[in-house]
């Protein structure tokens, strides 16, 4: 691809509102969206608020809403656009603004405070813990979560319900609720809290999350819906029942 | 000037990478009211981008391995400028690191067996990083994050700290402003601990996101710590060279340690043609021992492939000098004739996709183009090993901002190692002065005053500077002057240039107000960058041969005399002064280690 022009449309404001601005952009060849933006700190507009950090899709945080798809800003090639092609750049819309392309997403943060933490079960003689690497593969898939908070803004959930947030952990919540339950050495349950305080049954699978995810994490599939059976097994399952009632387990929903 | 916050803690820790991390987990352990303050949100510091590994003797794969072997390779690599105290501990403490992490969450690779997998990499004698295919630094950064998250320690993102408050000669806290409001605010403390990383934002190819402008070494300095080995900058040998937009991003030693060999354009495997003396013993001269080597290390010496990284970066270097390089100024990176697709695709993710997704090649049909790419800083503040405590009182250093661990050159897979132990170690001992210190210092009102105004000068001036054109300007003259080969003519242009950029910050005007402002923001991540520069650009002039990470065309050999000092500088007024400082030495019962066998 040779040099191509193209417009930007970029929402600039904060809290109180704003409007979008247009900017011509001249792309070089493979150029990403993220590069283009800086073009236009560096020759337009020197106050124009974005995160990133690394420009190689690894830290998750240049997320913003392309022509209304969430997307990383870095990992977007302007060759996937037509030359000429106006481009509309707009924050995440879950979030609340805080200036131009940059939101508060202390939401998830605040959500990731309230997940009870890893507890391992004991070591091996020789003072190691042993796993194999079959039952690790699903976990791993689940670490590859650079945390862009993309499944979140997507989440319809919380993206039309503002009041829902309360009540609702969101997809990189889940990836992480499942991460640790399906780990081999934990041994924490975070099954009851699942349902009673983190929302998960007010996913209805349709698998907006999975589809924007940069890393390709199955989320829907590999951590939402097993958390689900889980959540079925341990309350509506009869023999599960009884045995909670003999028992008397102790639920994390209870910390 | 307007109203600030103040916190009172014992101990803060600017920086949350995993150095950061580490040290605040440890400070607030042993008791201390702690504070982690970092310049993006939690866990997206530069740790996050680290691939290939960490290496620590586990032994798992190679039970011969320990820590006298890893401290030897160490050494080596480092071209024995290390502290060699530094050196050991870490070489010790790691691998009861890495079983940490496991026991806080993170899932390693797996050997048969169960155990933790490790691989090869450049300058280990034995396949010793733990890893989790190429994103171990995500895995690492998580598992702290993850776990500091319920230890009670108050965090602070997006805050810019800009310069580190003492009373009388000890610290007394640090103050900066936060990103999204540009408010202030004062942060009271009696130790602080820095791991605030790297520099390589002065140069135009590098691997280091935006965050690595050096504010570290520019606030250690102001303070009046001392500096040590900043001429040491680590090009990494494969940074991506295509298309323009990605020139420099890493691609990890991994692909390497898994077999990858480095090619000129007619397809010769041309790392045979520079094994340095230093290694010729240890290294195989033909391909046939070099392949035998990855199966059979017993019997096999290692690839040229894997000679620590400056060996390498100096001779893709030197082929692209040449004329033998490949189209867009790199060398060719091979791994598709040599693994197969569900291998490449299972052990390097990161790479497939980082190349699939932003050059469009297909590494498991395709070599990949590389170049080198600025990468690490070896030196950083002086410190003292076993506390990691800098000349001034409670001021405590770890990770990339801190000098001496890695010599002259470091070794992959020992950053991430250096991060955990030397952070621990950081955190451990703060919280240990901390403890000593009775009353909360005091903080002179005024100084902040000016300061405030100080720092607001990029707003209110009458200036016609762009923070970004003198950006791109030093980037320029520092990828030219001070890169990979130097000579004195060239680093004399660059530090007349520095003096031009200082003058020009100081006409520097920005758009808009106080409110996450980049351009202001890197108006004043300049002066970091300004100072590092500088502190790089002296300290290679000093140092008149050539070793590890610092090269000089017109001093093309080692020296016996530059062998046993450290280039130390130390802020006095507005200047930068020089000395040398003799290298701490090694006690008798470690020499025989590098004895030639």
């Amino acid at each position: 691809m040779a040099a191509s022009n193209f417009t930007f449309r970029v929402w600039r404001g904060d809290k109180s509102g704003g409007n979008f601005v247009e900017y011509a952009v001249e792309s070089e060849e493979g150029m990403v969206v993220l590069d283009c933006i800086h073009k236009i700190q560096a020759t337009d507009a020197g106050d124009l608020a974005v995160r990133w950090n690394c420009k190689a899709g690894k830290c998750g945080s240049c997320s913003a809403e392309i022509n209304g798809k969430p997307r990383l800003m870095c990992m977007t090639r302007m060759s996937t656009f037509e030359p000429g092609a106006t481009i509309t750049v707009t924050p995440l819309k879950t979030f609340p603004i805080l200036r131009d392309l940059v939101t508060d997403v202390s939401f998830n943060y605040e959500k990731a405070k309230q997940v009870p933490g890893f507890k391992p079960g004991k070591k091996e003689a020789d003072g190691t813990y042993r796993m194999q690497q079959e039952d690790i593969d699903r976990v791993q898939e689940f670490h590859k979560c650079i945390e862009c908070f993309l499944c979140q803004t997507v989440c319809h959930v919380i993206r039309d319900h503002e009041d829902n947030k309360e009540a609702f952990a969101g997809p990189r919540l889940f990836v992480r609720y499942a991460s640790l339950e399906m780990h081999p050495l934990d041994t924490n349950d975070r099954v009851a809290l699942l349902k009673e305080k983190q929302g998960l049954g007010l996913c209805n699978i349709t698998k907006c999350c999975t589809e924007v995810c940069p890393e390709h994490i199955k989320i829907t599939d590999n951590a939402i819906i097993p958390l689900k059976e889980r959540v079925v097994s341990q309350y509506y399952d009869p023999v599960a029942w009884l045995l909670r009632k003999v028992r008397g387990k102790k639920t994390e929903a209870a910390e | 000037m307007d109203k600030y916050e103040t916190h009172e803690h014992d101990v803060i820790v600017v920086g949350a990478g995993g150095a950061g991390l580490r040290a605040a987990i440890e400070a607030s352990a042993k008791g201390a009211k702690t504070a982690l303050i970092c310049k993006s949100l939690l866990g997206k510091a530069h740790t996050v981008m680290a691939e290939g590994g960490i290496a620590a003797a586990l032994g798992n794969v190679y039970p011969e391995d320990g820590w006298k072997v890893h401290f030897r390779d160490t050494m080596r690599g480092g071209k024995m400028l290390n502290n060699w105290r530094m050196a050991q501990l870490h070489a010790q403490e790691a691998p009861a690191r890495v079983l940490e992490l496991e026991e806080w969450g993170a899932l390693f690779d797996r050997t048969k067996d169960g155990r933790i997998l490790q691989r090869d990499f450049g300058g280990h004698r034995y396949a010793r990083l733990a890893h989790v295919g190429d994103r171990t630094g995500l895995e690492m950064i998580r598992t702290l994050q993850q776990h500091a998250v319920h230890k009670g320690i108050d965090v602070f993102m997006e805050f810019n700290v800009q310069r580190l408050v003492k009373d009388g000669d000890k610290i007394a806290g640090a103050f900066g402003y936060y990103r999204e409001t540009g408010k202030f605010a004062l942060f009271k403390a009696k130790a602080v601990v820095l791991a605030s990383g790297g520099v390589g934002k002065s140069w135009k190819f590098t691997s280091n996101s935006w965050e690595c402008t050096g504010d570290g070494i520019a606030l250690a300095a102001n303070a009046g710590a001392d500096l040590q080995d900043l001429e040491f900058i680590q090009f990494h040998p494969t940074g991506m060279v295509w298309p323009p937009s990605v020139r420099g991003l890493l691609v990890t030693e991994g692909v390497r340690g898994d077999g990858g060999t480095l090619r000129n354009k007619s397809g010769k495997r041309m790392m045979f043609d520079y094994i340095p003396e230093f290694f010729k013993s240890e290294t195989a001269d033909t391909e046939e021992e070099a392949d035998r080597w990855y199966d059979d290390k017993k019997a096999n010496r290692r690839t040229p492939d894997l000679l620590p990284r400056d060996e390498v970066a100096r001779a893709i270097n030197s082929e692209v000098k040449a004329g033998r390089g490949s189209p867009h100024g790199g060398v060719f990176l091979d791994i598709a004739s040599r693994r197969t697709p569900e291998f490449i695709k299972r052990r390097l993710p990161s790479m497939y996709h980082q190349f699939k997704e932003l050059a469009d090649v297909d590494i498991t049909t395709e070599p990949m183009e590389v170049g080198p790419t600025c990468h690490y800083a070896m030196g950083g503040i002086r410190n003292e090993a076993d506390s990691t405590a800098t000349k001034v009182p409670g001021l405590f250093v770890a990770g990339e901002v801190a000098a001496g661990m890695h010599g002259a050159n470091r070794l992959g897979g020992n950053s991430l190692s250096d991060l955990v132990v030397f952070g621990r170690r950081a955190g451990l001992y703060a919280a240990e002065y901390a403890a000593t210190v009775k009353t909360q210092p005091t903080v002179d009102a005024g100084e902040l005053e000016e300061l405030a105004k100080d720092l607001l000068g990029p707003l209110d001036g009458d200036g016609d500077e762009s923070p970004y054109t003198i950006h791109h300007d030093l980037q320029e003259s520092m990828q030219a002057n001070v890169g990979i080969v130097r000579r004195e003519d060239e680093l004399k242009v660059a530090l007349d240039d520095l003096q031009k950029f200082k003058a020009r910050l100081k006409k520097v005007k920005v758009d808009g107000n106080r409110h996450f402002n980049p351009g202001w923001h890197l108006a004043l991540d300049l002066r970091s960058m300004l100072i590092v520069s500088e502190a790089c650009a002296m300290a290679a002039l000093e140092r008149k041969e050539s070793r590890g990470g610092h090269t000089r065309e017109d001093f093309p050999k080692t020296d016996p005399h530059f062998a046993k000092v450290n280039i130390v500088l130390q802020r006095v007024g507005d200047e930068l002064q020089r000395r040398e400082e003799p290298l701490p030495v090694m006690p008798d019962e470690l020499k025989p280690l590098f004895e030639e066998k």
